[in-house]
């Protein structure tokens, strides 16, 4: 049994899948692009690197051969001096393209890459909830760290030698065919089956290397998970089933990885085999003909030394192509999520949000239904609800009614999948999404605080460019509304960095800060989802009578569970089976709605009539 | 005293311990300690696996004499088998094919068993050290993940192992035939003409200079490289889990701009790295075509002086020339090293912590719990931060059920931590029926004691193994049961695959309230003889917190309990309340004697009654 559950997350069928490798990878082009030159001017460098790599013996022993047989004839040792200054040219000029090589390609294979990842983090800055509530963020993370990396190593290096070996392979094996006549077509004759097996390796390996891939990805959100949930599974014991349950993952992962090694071993095996099995055959072939005259034997020792210089990159075919089909299938992850649609955005003829000095923050929703995409049942169906300017309203209903999905819908975390949610008389769709969030701030029931001081995180939704006074007095005064007054005694007071997600507070410390953020941002609405409920009765007590102070000039919306929350509320709205069933105020519906009396009334005697219904109620 | 109390804080005292992570400027001996003590992890890594890597090792020795054989075999049948051919003879021919198949097949079946080979071992390797480091940071204490992001935990699981396994897949391979082939070559340099070989030893000094410098740059650069990427993930895991906040509040500019300067930062130090690199190798490059320039210089004076053969003057200009061919390949593997090195002294550092909460050395048995807990003249205070608790002396009965209330700071979070020893107390000690804490083992305390936060952390998975994790070997039913005994039972049935259905991630679409049931059919699941419960049902709403209140009312009947509530709601049900104030407790008794003492409690119940409907 696993403790902590590893499950693949369902994935969408890979986009670019039915790409082949080079369709697939020009997709990176756009982005490729202002590197071009550079890249191409690194090809030819490189190329020029070979080149004089590869004319240095040459030349050496032609040298050794010619002028200085001659200059030993003549016992003059000036004869030296020029072959002497050649080889250092060329050797010179060969170290030369090669630093020209890495500072060539060094810039666009690393230009690439945080140009691809910044735009992968801007896209999921994009994206909404639901599609965050879906993807892990181990995957998402090793997409953007792990997939991105092999794919700058390839520009820099794969690519290069890609495309070196193929034009090396290509010229060599012409110049054998133009030269060597039948001996050229045995070698060419060795290279059917080699294309073939690396055709077939490339299906194959691509196949594994996905899997590869996103086992890492799997795996990053198992211990993603096992520190986020460190808690809990401290508090039950249950670190070892975890790593047991880590361990049967990361195994799977080095099965896959073998199977992955197994795969380029025998591709390795068959490109070193093939072609040296063909130079055995022609080397008895070749003595043979040279026998009977047919080939002289200068012709067979070139064919030989140009046979030579096209091994070496038939050899290392193998393990240039694993990192093209790496780098590729790093394109294609990168690109699924990248390509996923946004069905969020903003409108392309956007309305303004007309400035209001006082009474804005008029909220309609209009018969709203919401279903999340993989659900059978909308959560909302038919919702009518407005918040009058001005006015607090609390909603009320079950656990697991919507109530948060409902607030989610006004500063459009999500979109209604019918109706339409209105703020002034704009449908929130026709209005650009960050005018909207600046005039309704929320404050989640998870208080995520961000690894920053405590001042920038009460101040997150308050503009930069707000005059710094104003900043404090914001501040200051959304720390004494929220109550949050121990943040003065933190070590260096408000600029003290909380923890990440402010781990080292309480509940009800993080709740507050949460709160005080919401509050200093000054939304026109301001929606509040349970904002008091890890709060003591002292803090409820002295937070609800300053919130009430600070409501009365905007539009609030405020998740309640408790009578106390209620309070703050000029009018109660009840959300039941998707709809809001009553609404009035709390006296009123105390007295008139049974739901209402069972869901909120603390009461033992309120609530005892009521309970069996709703129990089998909710049997159903 | 106990041990713990006079072990540093995390990171401090030990030269760079995790925390200094953010340094890639470690003074000389800070830098030689954590380089140390990464290259010994290293070895005690690869030591236990140093058969299979000879076997790899062997591998690439028999693979490349059989590459190399092939240009030999060439020049023996152009040599010998022709002439012999041509007098009628093929049987020297017939040999020399034969034995050029036998290389062949030779070098190509080793050269795909080492990559083979080297898979096992580099998986074998990382296997283990992914391990060693998830199991390592789940020991770790609260004290620790508390003040080291998650971000960077992750960071050090990921990437940093990524670039270990780089070392394997690209650099390991060339080294050892590198290392052969300019064994090989400088051997036979000194056969043919040992004066020349004197100026290839002469070239020496210049790369061992140029590696000294790359070595000094390199292992900077990739601190920094480790650094960045630390930090870039942290932003990004951040980012993410905190989305909705992000959205909402329109921080998505800012956000942006941050993490497009941290992916700058990153770019620098891979740029700078490159650049390191990108002079080194050609570097190489350039001693190596100067020596053969030498070589040629001072062999061709002596050619033309008649002290050297001109044909022994092609073989060491072409020897000198081989000679410097790996030495890129070298580098490279070099270089690979180098990088992981860096990785492992972030990993290293990791693994080096100390948990501040130890498990005892000889563990005293616990057999049949009570389920008395005890707390004598307990101190304690966080890290070297002030004391939140002085001196607190308290007995829980077995079976008593007991609320703590006070104001937010009072200390009965604290409280609540030292008795699950989530911490150790600085002074005094816990006992549970009699026994320090921390001479239990954790998988027995674990079982008598289990805490329930507030906050109600889902692991992706099915509803099910989520409730199981209280108990992993709990029935079917079982889990039913402690649902039922919640009352989230109806909820997990409506769900689409009843049980069966996955949780999205961090419980996306269970209500919080949902969440908090689960978390809590988890602890009647665990079944434990202490029940801590940490502000456990604020997000319920009330028909939820009646139905777990009369749950907790069968549940509690027979065993110890320590509840923290904010709402008075839940101490209804206690024996025993207990008012705490800057880590003192200033009141105790029953409910209803508290009430008539008119103190404290007397105030928050009359604010609890005055909220009620």
């Amino acid at each position: 049994m696993a403790a902590m559950p590893s499950n693949p997350p369902e994935r969408p069928v890979p986009a670019g899948s039915q790409l082949g490798t080079i369709a697939s990878v020009l997709r990176l082009l756009p982005s490729v692009r202002p590197a071009l030159p550079r890249l191409v001017a690194g090809l030819v460098a490189s190329l020029g690197a070979s080149l004089a790599a590869l004319a240095i013996p040459r030349v050496l022993q032609r040298l050794v051969e010619g002028p200085l047989a001659q200059g030993v004839a003549e016992q003059d040792h000036a004869a030296l001096l020029w072959p002497t200054l050649a080889v250092l040219g060329l050797g010179v000029t060969e170290a030369g393209l090669i630093l020209l090589r890495r500072n060539l390609v060094m810039y666009p294979g690393t230009r690439v890459e945080a140009v691809l990842r910044t735009e992968l983090f801007r896209h999921l800055q994009q994206l909404p909830p639901a599609f965050h509530d879906r993807w892990s963020g181990g995957q998402l993370l090793s997409r953007s760290m792990a997939d991105l990396g092999l794919l700058r190593r390839w520009l820099v290096f794969g690519l290069l030698q890609l495309v070196v070996s193929v034009i090396t392979i290509a010229v060599g094996v012409g110049i054998l065919l133009a030269t060597a006549g039948w001996l050229g077509l045995v070698y060419l004759a060795g290279a059917i089956p080699v294309t073939i097996i690396a055709f077939r390796f490339s299906r194959r390996y691509r196949v594994i290397a996905r899997l590869s891939q996103d086992q890492s990805g799997d795996l990053a959100n198992t211990v993603e998970e096992s520190v986020h949930g460190i808690r809990v599974l401290k508090a039950f014991g249950r670190g070892d089933d975890a790593l047991e349950s880590f361990s049967g993952q990361a195994e799977e992962l080095r099965r896959t990885e073998i199977r992955k090694a197994g795969n380029q071993a025998t591709v390795t095996t068959s490109l070193q085999l093939i072609p040296e099995l063909t130079l055995a055959v022609c080397l008895v072939l070749g003595v043979w003909l040279a026998a009977d005259g047919h080939v002289t034997v200068g012709a067979l020792v070139a064919f030989f030394l140009t046979a030579a210089v096209i091994n070496g990159p038939v050899v290392d075919l193998g393990m240039t192509l694993s990192m093209t089909l790496n780098a590729r299938t790093a394109v294609d992850r990168y690109f699924e999520v990248l390509e996923t649609p946004n069905p969020l955005t903003d409108p392309a003829d956007p309305e303004d949000l007309a400035a209001v000095d006082e009474g804005g923050g008029h909220v309609v929703l209009r018969d709203v239904s919401f279903r999340y995409d993989d659900a059978p049942a909308p959560v909302l169906d038919g919702v009518d609800l407005e918040l009058p300017a001005g006015t607090t309203t609390a909603l009320v209903g079950l656990t697991g009614s919507g109530k948060s999905t409902l607030a989610m819908l006004l500063p459009r975390l999500a979109d209604v999948t019918a109706g339409a949610v209105e703020i002034d008389g704009h449908d929130v769709r026709d209005l650009r999404r960050h005018d909207l969030r600046r005039a309704i701030a929320v404050a989640f029931e998870d208080p995520t605080l961000f690894s920053t001081s405590v001042r920038d995180n009460i101040l997150l939704g308050v503009d930069d460019d707000v005059p710094p006074e104003r900043r404090e007095r914001l501040l200051h005064e959304a720390v004494e509304v929220a109550q949050a007054g121990f943040v003065h005694d933190l070590p260096q007071g408000l600029d003290t960095r909380i923890g990440e997600e402010g781990l080292s507070l309480s509940g009800g410390q993080r709740q507050r800060l949460a709160l005080a953020r919401a509050v200093a941002a000054r939304p026109r609405v301001l929606v509040l989802d349970d904002p008091l409920s890890a709060l003591d009765v002292t803090t409820e007590e002295a937070v609800t009578a300053r919130l009430r102070e600070v409501l009365a000039g905007s539009t609030s919306l405020i998740i309640a569970h408790r009578p106390s929350t209620v309070a703050l509320a000029d009018r109660v709205a009840v959300l039941s089976e998707g709809r809001i069933s009553a609404v009035g105020t709390h006296r009123e519906l105390l007295a008139s709605d049974d739901h209402y009396r069972y869901v909120i009334a603390s009461l033992e005697k309120d609530w005892e009539s009521g309970e069996h219904d709703h129990e089998t109620e909710a049997v159903r | 005293m106990t041990p713990t109390t006079t072990s540093p804080a995390p990171g401090d005292g030990q030269p760079g311990g995790a925390h200094s992570d953010d340094s890639p400027l470690l003074d000389h001996a800070t830098s030689r300690a954590v380089r140390r003590r990464s290259l010994h992890l290293l070895a005690e890594l690869l030591r236990p696996r140093w058969r299979p890597l000879a076997w790899a090792g062997f591998l690439v020795v028999v693979g490349t004499l059989g590459q190399v054989a092939g240009p030999l075999l060439v020049q023996v049948g152009i040599d010998t088998a022709l002439p012999a051919l041509r007098d009628g003879d093929p049987g020297r021919l017939a040999l020399v094919g034969g034995a050029y198949v036998v290389a062949a097949v030779l070098g190509g079946i080793c050269a795909g068993a080492y990559v083979r080979a080297a898979a096992h071992v580099a998986q074998s390797v990382l296997l283990e050290l992914r391990r060693r480091v998830f199991r390592h940071t789940q020991r770790l204490s609260l004290e620790f993940h508390e003040s080291y992001t998650s971000g960077r935990v992750i960071s050090r699981q990921t990437s940093d192992l990524e670039a270990l396994r780089e070392l394997f897949d690209g650099g390991l391979t060339g080294v050892v035939s590198s290392l052969m082939l300019m064994l090989f070559t400088g051997v036979a340099l000194f056969y043919v003409d040992w004066r020349s070989g004197l100026v290839l030893v002469a070239a020496m000094l210049p790369a061992w200079l140029l590696t000294r410098w790359f070595q000094r740059r390199s292992q900077l650069y990739y601190r920094q490289q480790r650094t960045t990427s630390a930090r870039l993930i942290v932003k990004f895991v951040e980012t993410m889990t905190g989305m909705r906040a992000v959205q909402a509040f329109r921080r998505e500019p800012t956000t942006q701009a941050a993490y497009s300067r941290l992916g700058e930062e990153y770019r620098d130090a891979n740029l700078r790295i490159f650049g390191v690199n990108g002079r080194y190798q050609p570097g190489l490059v350039l001693i190596g075509n100067v020596t053969v320039t030498a070589a040629l210089a001072y062999g061709g004076w002596r050619v033309v002086d008649g002290q050297l053969e001109l044909g022994a003057l092609v073989a060491v200009l072409l020897y000198v020339k081989r000679f410097f061919q790996p030495i890129q390949q070298l580098g490279m593997f070099y270089n690979a090293l180098q990088s992981a090195v860096a990785a492992l002294e972030k990993v290293s550092g990791l693994l080096a912590e100390e948990p501040t909460v130890v498990e005892p050395q000889h563990p005293t048995p616990l057999r049949h719990v009570r389920g008395e807990v005890r707390l004598d003249d307990v101190t304690f205070g966080y890290g070297k931060g002030p004391v939140v608790l002085p001196q607190l002396d308290l007995v829980i009965p077995a079976g008593q059920t007991v609320a703590l209330v006070g104001s937010t700071g009072a200390g009965k979070s604290t409280l609540a931590k030292l008795v699950t020893r989530f911490y150790d107390a600085s002074e005094g000690r816990v006992l549970l029926d009699g026994t320090d804490v921390r001479e239990l083992a954790s998988t027995d305390l674990r079982r008598a004691v289990v805490m329930v936060t507030q906050e109600a952390y889902l692991f992706s998975g099915s509803v099910r193994e989520n409730i199981a994790l209280g108990r992993p070997d709990a029935t079917d039913a079982e889990v039913e049961a402690a649902a039922r005994a919640v009352g989230v039972h109806d909820f997990v049935a409506g769900l689409p695959d009843g049980y069966d259905t996955e949780v999205n991630k961090r419980g996306g679409r269970v209500s919080a309230g949902q969440r908090q049931l689960l978390s809590f059919a988890r602890a009647f699941l665990a079944d434990p003889a202490v029940l801590v419960l940490d502000e456990a049902t604020s997000s319920l709403d009330l028909p939820g917190e009646r139905l777990v209140q009369r749950g907790l009312q069968t549940l509690l009947a027979d065993r110890t309990a320590l509840i923290i509530a904010h709402r008075l709601s839940t101490v209804a049900i206690a024996d025993r309340v207990l008012v705490m104030e800057a880590g003192r407790i200033v009141e105790d008794g029953t409910p209803e004697e508290l009430v008539a003492q008119q103190g404290r409690y007397a105030a928050l119940d009359a604010a609890w009654q005055d909220s009620l409907v």
